[in-house]
């Protein structure tokens, strides 16, 4: 986080150097509490969490904590089911982030073109979102992807696709729930970038003959480059994140097919006690979120630049 | 695909038109019900498993679960009484509780923070920016530990109040990113012309900028409302019988094979329509928060 100091165009009021170390503070007054607040639940929990990862440390016997070194590292980095939810945290994300940012986008160029009742299409698309995931979890499992009584396998039997979804394509039926559910944030994203392109611009272009797949390539598409990035890297950090999907759906299972990084931390913690695994293992992953979110960082202070 | 490209093409003609005439059609691109049609085709396709889950609400058991599907039946209300029955209200009481009690909070801290990173201006103010937003990068699955072993010592496990302060500390960052955006976009001259009134600043943020910010402030309310009342993974860690929300009440549902579809999917519905509703009501402002304030 070093984004550094703004050249001073403070809008009003005497430049921060002027200013005595009293009224200083009392312009600071109302960044403070909630400032504190955020330091207080999350670095202090935080830092916690760095100094669990160098103990060897059960939750179940909480006196017999001792400093383990790089112990906990050493075995977390090494295991194979950890290799193991490494690789199913970034099949998922990649799956899930690419397919709902794809339709997402499809969804959008439809949706930016006037027809009769467009604000209606726009609100039932949205809905996936908003339904709490642990329903949409648990809807998803039953309603949709049961192997006799499953909606998916009834539409799909006229083509002589039967299966139980669950159990033989794990991987699978968590990507499409996910995209289900993220198609319309990707959605109106993409929806926010088409719309504000400038439609002098547009009109031009047209006027000049392009057809509307030059418009695209040639207009369209660059100046969604932004927002695409802002999509992608939102949706990666929000669905590496995933745990609703799979605890109600598969228990990381079958085996540990579907085990990714948070349900994987979730085990080693509340189901082994084990806090020095979990904590080494939670360590890592927030360093390896940090790499995403620096280039994330990157993308919205683009954003935020265009402001000032 | 570009309607009237030149006269000889133009379509509705037998007599080539005169070249005002084409001018002018040129504006007017015909209509296509094509791309319509489709878009209303996925939406609904979207919106499905939704809808199926609300009908199913009203089945009998034995019709919830069927092959091929039963789209035609009496509806009944037995499986919300049923629900109801099993102690839902105070899971949902419980949720109520975390999710409005914490969307205060968001607000009541996030307003004065959001003004202080955008009208005052604090030193370093964008350093502060993106430090709230690093923490949402952070995983809730690197921080549940010490806060669980913290909860514990105070004995604040399983405590409604817990929930509270966690999902306030999980909505802050959205709150200010987003209560700001909309504090930048307000005219200058306004703000300008109530200083010269001499108004002191408490007394500006009250009667001037509180006022015009309303709408964003109920946006922002909404989002971080959506948030809360959805959040699973700190419930489920941080709860056990006494403070439990509405998704860790469909935990349940997942044992015995989920053998009741008809009542399960008539706890979804309860268990999802308070947010849907809130976020139909706040889809103009969804992208902006989802984005935090990046996207307008």
């Amino acid at each position: 986080m070093t984004a550094q100091t703004p050249p001073e165009t403070a809008r009003r009021g005497p430049r921060t150097r002027d200013l005595t170390r009293a009224e200083r503070w009392l312009r600071r007054g109302p960044l403070l509490p909630g400032l504190l607040f955020v330091i207080a639940m999350t670095q202090i929990p935080f830092l916690f969490t760095v100094y669990y990862s160098f103990q060897s440390s059960n939750l179940l016997r909480p006196d017999s904590d001792s400093f383990a070194g790089f112990a906990n590292y050493g075995s977390v980095l090494g295991d194979p089911l950890f290799h193991n939810a490494v690789a199913n945290t970034v099949l998922l994300t990649v799956g899930a982030v690419l397919a709902s940012l794809v339709l997402g986008l499809g969804l959008a160029l439809l949706l930016d073109r006037a027809f009769l009742g467009r604000g209606i299409v726009r609100t039932l698309m949205i809905t996936p979102f908003l339904v709490m995931p642990v329903a949409a979890a648990l809807l998803w499992k039953t309603s949709m992807y049961h192997p006799v009584y499953g909606l998916l396998n009834w539409v799909l039997s006229p083509f002589g696709v039967q299966a139980d979804w669950v159990n033989d394509f794990p991987l699978l039926s968590i990507v499409m729930v996910l995209t289900w559910q993220w198609t319309p944030f990707m959605m109106l994203i993409m929806l926010a970038g088409l719309q504000s392109q400038s439609p002098e611009v547009l009109e031009a272009a047209r006027v000049d003959g392009a057809g509307p797949l030059a418009v695209f390539r040639r207009i369209t598409f660059p100046h969604l480059r932004r927002f695409v990035e802002l999509a992608i890297l939102l949706g990666t950090i929000y669905i590496v994140q995933t745990f609703d999907a799979i605890y109600m759906i598969t228990q990381g299972g079958p085996g540990q097919s579907t085990t990714n990084l948070p349900y994987f931390i979730y085990l080693q913690a509340f189901r082994s006690f084990d806090v020095g695994e979990a904590a080494a293992a939670g360590v890592i992953v927030v360093v390896a979120t940090l790499v995403v979110a620096m280039f994330a960082l990157r993308v919205v202070s683009s954003l935020f630049e265009e402001e000032s | 695909m570009t309607p009237v490209t030149a006269p000889p093409a133009a379509p509705s003609g037998t007599t080539a038109p005169r070249p005002g005439s084409v001018r002018r059609r040129r504006r007017r691109r015909p209509v296509r019900p094509l791309p319509g049609l489709l878009a209303w085709a996925l939406g609904l396709l979207f919106f499905f498993p939704v809808l199926w889950m609300f009908l199913t609400g009203f089945k009998q058991e034995s019709q919830a679960s069927t092959n091929p599907p039963t789209f035609f039946f009496q509806p009944t209300l037995d499986q919300y009484s049923a629900v109801i029955g099993r102690d839902f209200v105070p899971y949902l009481l419980n949720s109520v509780q975390a999710s409005v009690l914490s969307t205060i909070l968001a607000i009541v801290l996030g307003l004065p923070a959001a003004y202080a990173l955008s009208l005052v201006r604090v030193p370093a103010w964008r350093d502060s920016l993106f430090f709230f937003l690093s923490t949402k990068l952070l995983p809730p699955v690197a921080m549940i530990l010490p806060l669980y072993v913290i909860a514990r010592n105070l004995g604040a496990l399983d405590d409604a109040r817990t929930l509270t302060l966690v999902y306030t500390a999980m909505n802050l960052p959205i709150a200010i990113w987003m209560i700001r955006s909309f504090l930048v976009e307000l005219p200058k001259e306004v703000l300008e012309a109530a200083r010269m009134d001499g108004a002191r600043r408490f007394t500006e943020m009250r009667r001037v900028i509180l006022p015009m910010i309303a709408p964003g402030l109920a946006a922002t309310a909404l989002i971080c409302f959506i948030f809360a009342w959805n959040e699973f993974f700190f419930a489920v860690n941080l709860t056990a019988s006494q403070a439990s929300t509405v998704p860790v009440f469909l935990v349940g549902f997942i044992s015995g094979e989920g053998l009741y579809w008809a009542r399960l999917s008539a706890a979804s519905t309860m268990a999802a329509l308070p947010v849907i509703l809130a976020g139909w009501a706040a889809q103009r402002w969804l992208v902006r928060g989802l984005s935090l304030g990046a996207v307008k």
